[in-house]
């Protein structure tokens, strides 16, 4: 299972608590765990990348393994680390606001 | 019983506040969405149970909550915002082309027949329509498309399209107000859209009475009076007695025309509220003192309301869609502050005590009525 790692308010919207565990069939890229999550959650969808273009929203980050995601292409594969379940998938919001 | 609710957004989170009829005893309950900013929380007229209310932030994006069981409970519903058709452009502050980009719901006016149906207007200017309890939403592209919205430009807060007024008398026609734009009208139900702008006079503009690019801050209608309307423009308190056609200023002997909120008492269509605030610079009351004014004349002649508000130090704001009156009689009026307080007057205005002190920010007050 794939693990993800969402932040606070996600969670609240989602009803579910910090980490959730996904199936994610095939290669495991941003998109696929994206896909399995809002598939999984509908209520995120619009919240963590654009509804029109599934660019990532501007104040969101992927981070996983040690290293800094989110300029990857979406459709690359992600660290062995988090295929395999080892290391979760962090979607981070950028630490700003008032 | 007799009940009244009041529905609060702020900068970290919506409050439903609830007392019965003599409004003496307030319950707070919340924050829902702790933490995060709602803009505008709003019930249906016509199931007071089902509440819309608009999540808004640079995070997550927008994100649209309905509540079926009075605002207990609740629910995200769809988020999606899309335009019907190329988007096309406005003007930009420095009056360049920039493309229109969905930002965020301001405001919803649900139906006044059907609690399945609701409006809501949004920023880059647009109407939206959902007829499925927000699970879709599908814009009025008359709206946005009509042939001046090239011209329109953003206020301060961006631009948004921030009020939405129904004719209950006739669903074929109902009122917008955008910022920086104007008044629009649609007599077809909002298939066709033409500004009512004048009379209106903007100094901050070239040809200060043009018909596009006033700063309309609010507009207000009392239910059974719909060819009268009144306006806190972002100078000058307004009046139209022909629905729109042709406006007139009442601001009279206001301490400042400068303004956000505007409301019409619930049983006296000639008897008008409004909150001065000191300027366009300054965004606080005049001289450190919190006032409603109101007129019982439509306009000219205004009275300060200051009992049992703060009249010294006070440097709050009072944003354009914080303002509401409940339909019990004596008429309870209610607004909020920046600074997080609600307050309320169960007479009519004449006095007021504050239902909650210390809220964050105040984005918007609604009430509903419960019989």
């Amino acid at each position: 299972m794939i693990r993800v790692i969402l932040p606070h308010h996600l969670c609240n919207l989602a009803g579910v608590g910090k980490e959730v565990f996904l199936q994610v069939d095939g290669r495991v890229t941003t998109e696929a765990i994206l896909d399995a999550l809002e598939a999984a959650y509908p209520m995120l969808r619009g919240t963590i990348r654009d509804h029109g273009t599934g660019a990532r929203r501007p104040m969101l980050r992927f981070f996983a393994c040690g290293e800094d995601l989110s300029f990857e292409a979406a459709d690359a594969p992600l660290p062995e680390g988090v295929a395999s379940g080892r290391e979760p998938f962090r979607i981070v919001g950028a630490i700003a606001g008032g | 019983m007799t009940e009244v609710r009041v529905l609060v957004g702020t900068h970290k989170g919506a409050f439903v506040l609830t007392a019965d009829g003599k409004r003496k005893d307030w319950r707070v309950d919340g924050p829902h969405f702790g933490g995060l900013d709602i803009y505008h929380v709003k019930g249906s007229p016509v199931d007071p149970n089902r509440i819309y209310a608009s999540q808004v932030g640079d995070w997550f994006g927008q994100v649209v909550h309905r509540s079926d069981d009075g605002g207990k409970t609740w629910q995200a519903v769809g988020n999606a915002f899309n335009y019907d058709g190329p988007p096309g452009q406005h003007q930009w502050y420095d009056g360049t082309p920039h493309p229109w980009e969905f930002k965020r719901v301001w405001h919803f006016e649900p139906s006044p027949t059907d609690p399945d149906s609701v409006f809501a207007g949004v920023e880059d200017a647009a109407l939206f329509r959902s007829t499925d309890g927000g699970t879709s939403w599908h814009e009025l592209p008359g709206m946005r498309g009509q042939p001046s919205g090239r011209q329109w430009m953003p206020g301060a807060g961006g631009l948004c399209l921030h009020t939405i007024v129904l004719d209950r008398g006739n669903p074929n026609r109902m009122y917008v107000a955008i910022s920086a734009a104007g008044v629009f009208r649609t007599d077809d139900g909002g298939e066709t859209w033409a500004p009512k702008t004048r009379g209106l006079t903007s100094d901050f503009m070239p040809d200060p009475t043009a018909e596009i690019g006033h700063c309309v801050h609010r507009i207000a209608m009392h239910p059974d009076r719909p060819k009268t309307l009144f306006m806190q423009k972002h100078w000058d308190v307004m009046r139209s007695d022909d629905e729109g056609e042709s406006w007139y200023e009442v601001s009279g002997n206001l301490p400042s025309d400068f303004g956000f909120v505007i409301d019409v008492h619930a049983h006296e269509p000639e008897t008008v509220f409004v909150v001065p605030i000191k300027s366009d610079s300054e965004h606080y009351p005049p001289d450190g003192k919190l006032r409603v004014y109101r007129s019982r004349t439509g306009g000219y002649e205004w009275e300060a309301l200051a009992k049992g508000l703060p009249q010294k130090d006070c440097y709050v704001n009072i944003l354009r869609d914080a303002m509401a009156v409940d339909a019990l009689d004596p008429c309870g009026v209610y607004f909020g502050t920046t600074g997080g307080q609600v307050y309320a007057s169960p007479d009519g205005g004449n006095s007021w005590t504050a239902i909650a002190h210390d809220l964050p920010a105040v984005y918007s007050v609604e009430v509903q009525t419960l019989r």
